[in-house]
């Protein structure tokens, strides 16, 4: 019972790793970038949080109202001001750039925020719990799963049912032809951009509401949606949240052993998937 | 016909030549003639220039674009304690054995990274090197989590104050001036010829007969060595270490990217320039603290939209200027 | 002449090399010009740079007594030039309705939709939800055609109609093209094929090494002459 306890814990924390990944599988399946400030932007949305709850006291689901838009207008600039002028063709521009933005937000934020640990209070949300056959089920985790697959579900329908969606697969395919049926890929990438820090917006309150944060835990992030995003095949949404579900169980498996080997035990996961299967499991592109 | 000469130097090649020369032989003797923080600051620079050259080549001139290499710092750095501390190696023997440990370590390592491709190489090398931090930080007989100091008995080895001082000088001037000799070396070999052709053209180059793979894993495996010794050097410098200074990101990586982006991508003479401007901006900005990496990231992504090969890549495709030539230079006889 | 196309004097790069040395050409509205020429010639950089793929170096291109030159391509397709790309270059993450359908994404009024275009081709109809790569060579061009139709052009480029096409494939689509330049719609036709390209045009021109060689109504030059202007001699 302690394992099947273990084992729906990871499930459900790995609706979160999902929602790290999500944006990340978005941006490379439309751009073929990978933005090494993703973490951190992810980070940079839980303090944008923060402040909004200061001004306007909303519990911190509630403010997503606000958190949404302000970084999906954040995403919209970055990419149209400085992404844009990175992709090209060559490996080293954006990855260097968007290093060097991870670098700015953690100096950045650590500079007006401090290095102080901040957690967003969702009072009894955090708490509540289900039982069922024995099993103690979290409202917040099972709440940030349920979100993890709406989020991917809209994304999928979106993607394959819709006008944005339909240029956004147009674009990643043919860039230069896409131009010919009228399609900016300027705009085009800056929208998709805009999408990922709406989703990246969600994940951020929700790691704010499980847990502590400070300015450095970007990496940390963008690590386990890397992982989500590898150990589920690229190109492939649902795989992504397979991915992070694999992560979460590894890690609450590594931790029941010793609590040091929480992040280990997943990390040694990802390698070995990647030693087996260096595809992933449902892949549905190339790198 | 017209008649040119072939040659691969340049007047300025040659006299940079004499005077790196010059230079050279004066700091082996800084140990009797500079004070104890020169020899440090100068040690400091040799490092940094010694990282930034290694991390040059794999991705400047490898395509290998690595954000985890302060593994292989760590991993020098835990080998030679572990070997002074266990096995009693001396220290100074203990840096080219920790180079060798982490080239075997590299090869599964690489085995499994490359896998990865582009971008995603680079987080995945940057997963490896938080597995190493995970596994030091577990290893309670080196200190676990925070780390371990040398004893003094290890220390007494290296000699007293200036033997110890002097030493670690002349390691790091060996390791900076040696890593700048065999990137050199390399990139006027054949070997140099192949990378250039493969970062022009892979489809090409895997024509012609270049074994890629081959070479990207050699590659990577020497640069894991060197980096593993300079990582051992520097632990022996601090006389400790502990998982997160030894595998520090923000030290062994993020800093030297900076260096050579800003220095120039793909040249040799860019992490020199690199490095200088990276110690001019700590002496006068250091005191700024954060403020100091907020401008250096600002630097980095600034060079890098408006001059992607950085300083010395603009010098030198606007003036042409080659310092370190690994081409050759046609003269047409007029 | 303020309704059709007029190019003087464009000089283009592919990359780094030059491929055009000042060509000048004219098309007339309603008209089919045939573009031939060898192999790196300067055809399909010149389709390129009418249609705002490339943008040309020094010169000039008019369409409608408008300055086009330079334009990109999302908004020349807005203007009424509409490309039919080398290799067909469909989205392959695309149903082949989804190809069409973004080809009129531009919203153009005219007479080109869906239902005109099934009825053209037929077995577009019978394939629309299948990813547009998984068709054969031939409908693959025909998809391409489409695609280009949607937008509803009054000028179509068509770069390398027939390449990689089985000859019945290839005649199909020529008995189909009077039906598709019909009512008014100009068209630059490159073509390997030159006896097929001379058929179909009113007008040609054929380049060699960037250069004009030859031009003018294919019923006023030999064969002699328009083989020794593609090959240059």
């Amino acid at each position: 019972m302690e394992l099947v306890n273990i084992i729906l814990q990871g499930v459900l924390v790995g609706g979160l790793y999902a929602l790290f990944a999500a944006g990340l599988s978005l941006i490379f399946g439309v751009m073929r970038l990978v933005n090494i400030a993703h973490g951190d932007l992810i980070v940079l949305a839980a303090y944008i949080a923060m402040e909004v709850i200061k001004l306007t006291s909303l519990p911190p689901l509630a403010a997503l109202v606000f958190v949404v838009p302000l970084m999906a207008a954040f995403g919209y600039a970055l990419q149209r001001g400085i992404l844009n002028r990175t992709l090209g063709g060559d490996l080293l521009p954006p990855l260097l750039v968007s290093f060097g933005l991870s670098v700015i937000l953690q100096n950045g934020l650590l500079a007006i925020f401090t290095a102080d640990s901040r957690k967003l209070d969702a009072g009894v949300l955090e708490t509540a719990s289900v039982s069922a056959g024995g099993l103690s089920i979290g409202l917040l985790p099972a709440l940030m799963f349920a979100t993890a697959v709406a989020v991917i579900a809209a994304l999928q329908f979106m993607f394959y049912k819709t006008a944005l969606g339909r240029a956004f697969r147009a674009t990643s395919d043919d860039a230069e032809i896409a131009e010919l049926m009228g399609l900016d890929r300027r705009r085009v990438y800056a929208w998709a951009m805009a999408l990922c820090l709406g989703v990246v917006a969600i994940a951020g309150v929700f790691l704010a509401i499980r847990s502590n944060f400070d300015p450095f835990m970007g990496p940390g992030r963008l690590i386990f949606g890397f992982e989500a995003v590898i150990i589920g095949g690229l190109g492939n949404l649902w795989g992504t949240l397979a991915g992070g579900v694999i992560l979460g169980v590894a890690q609450g498996l590594g931790a029941a052993i010793d609590p040091g080997w929480q992040i280990l035990a997943g990390h040694v996961a990802f390698l070995l998937i990647l030693a087996v299967k260096p595809r992933g499991l449902f892949p549905r592109m190339d790198g | 016909m017209t008649q040119f000469t072939l040659s691969r130097s340049s007047v300025a090649s040659r006299v940079a030549g004499g005077v790196a020369l010059i230079l050279l032989a004066g700091l082996v003797a800084a140990p009797w003639w500079a004070s104890s923080s020169f020899l440090h600051l100068a040690g400091e620079f040799a490092v940094y220039l010694a990282l930034a050259t290694l991390w040059n080549l794999l991705a400047g001139y490898t395509g290998l674009v690595s954000v985890g290499q302060q593994a292989y710092v760590g991993l020098g750095g835990y080998i030679t304690f572990s070997l002074a501390l266990f096995l009693g190696v001396h220290p100074v023997l203990a840096i080219p054995l920790a180079g060798l440990v982490a080239a075997l370590v590299a090869v599964p390592v690489a085995a499994l990274v490359f896998r990865l491709a582009g971008a995603y190489f680079a987080i995945g090398s940057w997963v490896m090197a938080e597995v190493f931090r995970l596994i030091a930080a577990q290893a309670t007989a080196l200190g676990g989590g925070s780390g371990i100091s040398l004893p003094a008995s290890v220390t007494k080895a290296l000699g007293g104050k200036w033997l110890r001082e002097a030493s670690i000088f002349w390691l790091a001037l060996a390791l900076g001036a040696g890593c700048l000799a065999l990137v050199y070396g390399l990139l006027r070999s054949r070997i140099g010829l192949a990378l250039t052709a493969i970062r022009d053209s892979e489809v090409a180059s895997t024509s012609l007969g270049i074994r890629i793979g081959r070479v990207k894993h050699a590659l990577y495996i020497l640069v894991a060595a060197l980096t593993a010794m300079i990582g051992a050097l520097i632990s022996l410098q601090k006389l400790r270490v502990s998982p997160d200074a030894a595998f520090s990101v923000n030290d062994w990586t993020a800093f030297v990217i900076f260096i050579v982006v800003i220095g120039g991508i793909g040249t040799i003479e860019g992490p020199i320039l690199g490095t200088i401007v990276y110690f001019l901006l700590r002496e006068f900005l250091a005191d700024f603290g954060t403020l100091y990496l907020l401008f250096l990231g600002t630097l980095a992504i600034v060079v890098m939209l408006a001059a992607p090969k950085g300083l010395w890549g603009y010098a030198a495709e606007r003036f042409g200027w080659s310092l370190f030539p690994v081409g050759y230079r046609i003269t047409f006889k007029d | 002449m303020s309704d059709g196309l007029a190019v003087e004097n464009l000089e283009s790069f592919y990359g780094d090399f030059k491929a055009l040395h000042g060509v000048s050409l004219k098309v007339q509205p309603g008209s089919v010009l045939a573009l031939i020429g060898a192999n790196g010639a300067g055809k399909s950089t010149l389709l390129k740079s009418i249609c705002g793929l490339v943008s040309p170096k020094a010169g000039r291109i008019t369409w409608r007594g408008r300055d086009i030159t330079g334009l990109g391509g999302a908004q020349t397709v807005a203007l009424g030039i509409a490309m039919v790309p080398e290799g067909r270059r469909l989205f392959k993450s695309l149903s082949v309705e989804e190809n069409l359908i973004l080809g009129g994404q531009i919203g153009r009024p005219g007479p080109w939709g869906l239902a005109r275009l099934y009825d053209l081709f037929p077995i577009l109809q019978e394939k629309r939800h299948q990813p547009a790569t998984s068709l054969s060579g031939g409908q693959q061009q025909m998809v391409a055609i489409g695609r280009a139709l949607m937008s509803n052009p009054d000028l179509v480029l068509f770069d390398e109609l027939s390449l990689g096409l089985a000859p019945i494939v290839i005649k199909d689509i020529y008995a189909q093209l009077p039906k598709i330049t019909g009512q008014g719609m100009s068209a630059i036709l490159v073509e390997q094929d030159v006896t097929r390209a001379l058929g179909a045009c009113q007008q040609f021109l054929c380049l060699a090494e960037g250069r004009v060689s030859l031009s003018g109504a294919p019923r006023d030059h030999s064969r002699d002459a328009i083989s020794a202007a593609y090959f240059g001699t």
